[in-house]
């Protein structure tokens, strides 16, 4: 059964739009990544336009991060306060970002900007998540105690900054500073790359500020719909690219599969949960690696100027 | 049963019709008479392609000459658009866009049919004239300052519309009775873009154009899929809150039903 969506202009299976929605969701429930890495460049290979798979796509992470929010919320696992201090620091990235991405569209390399950028962030994310989320598997099996409380206190530099600020829910007493900069830099990139900045973000909580895991997913979500509401509004303004048809399509499913994958997610041991998204990050930087290294199997790719 | 009504309904209205319009000062030796299934495409949520029937007759005041057998060529023309194409380079080891031309203006669609292998029914003098194949279509002056080998870009342009069945060449499929009447199919895809298309229909003998017929076909979208088109164009601010508001109330609403379904 084909749709033909409005803004896209193409016409496309609905159960293709719901699976992408659903499979997504789900990843984004389990792992608190809004999935925009994801979803942007499946729109792509079914032949969404780039403009509108990146607007579309922003609008149903809102959707999905909305639906897994309100399930931590009622368990009590996001930090409000947290979430609320990176969100200055996102605004004010996010800004910047979409500065520097004029300065690189008229310099005429914004796809291998964006390739390059998910290849670095993602590689070095996913490649030290793994490492550390393997060794403490590997601890769990063999039975040594976790090292928790020594790896918060190595963090030294967060807690002597000054405007500390108690982060009751994180339980963290720490400067505001650290989280303003997660914040700035997961704004910027999410500005310049067209994704929620989950999968940096759930890492940075982890590793830099010392987070516990239960509570980072449901902050980087509170995180995640604010930093993208503000990137569909950009784009529904500047380049009128959303689609609003493909964007329902994609949240029945999202939504559905984020509540599904939610429940899957709390189920899940914490460094389980951490190897996995690590291996999906890794997963996505190397086949984006690949494109750029293999030779592509049509060297010509057209555009039309009057589209979005 | 229902095309052979219309279409035998179509050359009655069309005959007398054309009888009454004063003759040009030459008229052509054989005139061409035709129609569509349809002049007005409703692009709506579950558009999914559409078959467009070209049908018509020729009109003759002398008996047919018997030199060379009558041809015809049907063409559809999309809205016209610039295209970008880019071509990729090996550049230190990776793949980039190295290269970039703009061709002026290409349609959005092409689609031509002809009753015959194309270099039997069309010289190439008269498809310069009348451009009427496919590279004929797409406007390329100046492209060969952008790149030096432009002739690859417009080639790879084709090839791409080619494979998304944007461009189309049927040869042979217009089919030719007693030397009077024909008709053909037109299949729109569905993935087509709003505008007007125009169609041509020529009648040739010998390579040479002996006539030509032009037309249009409005396609639209109409219904939920142009009020969401006018919003987003007209209305972005809103628009936008619109589907800030469907994302939130979506996810507020699966995580209540999925709330009353646990308990």
């Amino acid at each position: 059964m084909q749709i033909y969506l409005p803004i896209a202009e193409v016409s496309v299976n609905i159960f293709l739009l719901l699976g992408i929605g659903g499979g997504v969701g789900l990843l984004s429930g389990i792992f608190g990544v809004g999935g925009g890495f994801l979803i942007t460049p499946l729109l792509l290979f079914i032949g969404v336009p780039p403009g509108v798979a990146v607007a579309t796509g922003a609008n149903q992470v809102v959707a999905a991060s909305v639906s897994g929010l309100l399930v931590h919320i009622r368990r009590r696992t996001v930090d409000f306060r947290m979430g609320t201090v990176m969100l200055i620091g996102g605004f004010a990235g996010s800004n910047i970002g979409i500065y520097v991405f004029e300065l690189m569209k008229q310099a005429g390399q914004t796809e291998l900007f964006v390739q390059f950028s998910y290849v670095f962030f993602m590689g070095a994310i996913g490649t030290l998540m793994f490492q550390e989320s393997f060794r403490a598997i590997r601890r769990a099996r063999s039975g040594a105690p976790p090292p928790t409380s020594g790896s918060r206190s190595r963090h030294g530099w967060a807690q002597r900054g000054p405007f500390k600020v108690k982060f009751r829910t994180s339980g963290l007493y720490i400067s505001v500073l650290p989280p303003v900069g997660i914040g700035l830099m997961v704004g910027f990139l999410s500005a310049t790359m067209g994704v929620g900045g989950g999968f940096i973000l759930v890492p940075a909580m982890i590793y830099l500020l010392g987070m516990n895991t239960r509570v980072v997913v449901g902050t980087s979500l509170f995180q995640i719909i604010f930093v993208t509401a503000y990137s569909v509004m950009a784009h529904a303004i500047t380049n009128q690219s959303v689609d609003l048809a493909l964007a329902v399509l994609l949240i029945v499913g999202g939504v559905v599969g984020a509540q599904i994958g939610t429940v899957i997610g709390f189920r899940l041991k914490a460094e389980q949960l951490r190897i996995l998204l690590a291996i999906l990050v890794l997963a996505v930087s190397v086949k984006i690696g690949l494109d750029l290294v293999l030779t592509p199997s049509d060297l010509y790719s057209i555009r039309s100027v009057n589209h979005p | 049963m229902i095309r052979a009504l219309i279409l035998s309904l179509g050359v009655l209205a069309a005959l007398p019709a054309l009888a009454e319009t004063a003759a040009p000062a030459t008229p052509p030796p054989e005139q061409v008479v035709a129609g569509l299934s349809e002049n007005q495409i409703a692009i709506t949520a579950t558009f999914n392609g559409s078959d467009i029937l070209v049908f018509g007759a020729v009109k003759r005041q002398t008996p047919p000459p018997d030199s060379a057998p009558l041809q015809v060529i049907v063409t559809l023309e999309g809205p016209p658009n610039p295209v970008d194409i880019s071509r990729k380079g090996h550049v230190w080891g990776i793949w980039i866009n190295t290269e970039r031309a703009r061709v002026t203006s290409a349609p959005a669609f092409y689609a031509i049919a002809t009753s015959g292998p194309l270099n039997d029914v069309l010289s190439q003098t008269e498809d310069l004239r009348y451009k009427i194949t496919i590279p004929q279509a797409i406007q390329d002056t100046g492209i060969a300052s952008q790149v030096p080998d432009g002739e690859a870009f417009i080639n790879a342009l084709i090839r791409i519309r080619k494979d998304q069945g944007l461009y189309v060449l049927d040869q042979g499929t217009v089919a030719v009775e007693q030397a009077t009447l024909f008709h053909t199919d037109i299949r729109l895809p569905a993935n087509l873009t709003e505008g007007l298309y125009k169609a041509r229909i020529f009648l040739t003998r010998n390579g040479q154009v002996v006539d030509v017929h032009k037309t249009d076909i409005r396609v639209r979208k109409m219904g939920l899929e142009r009020w969401l088109y006018e919003l987003a164009k007209n209305q972005p601010p809103v628009y936008g809150l619109l589907s800030l508001v469907i994302a939130i109330a979506a996810g507020w609403l699966a995580s209540a039903v999925f709330r009353l379904v646990k308990r």
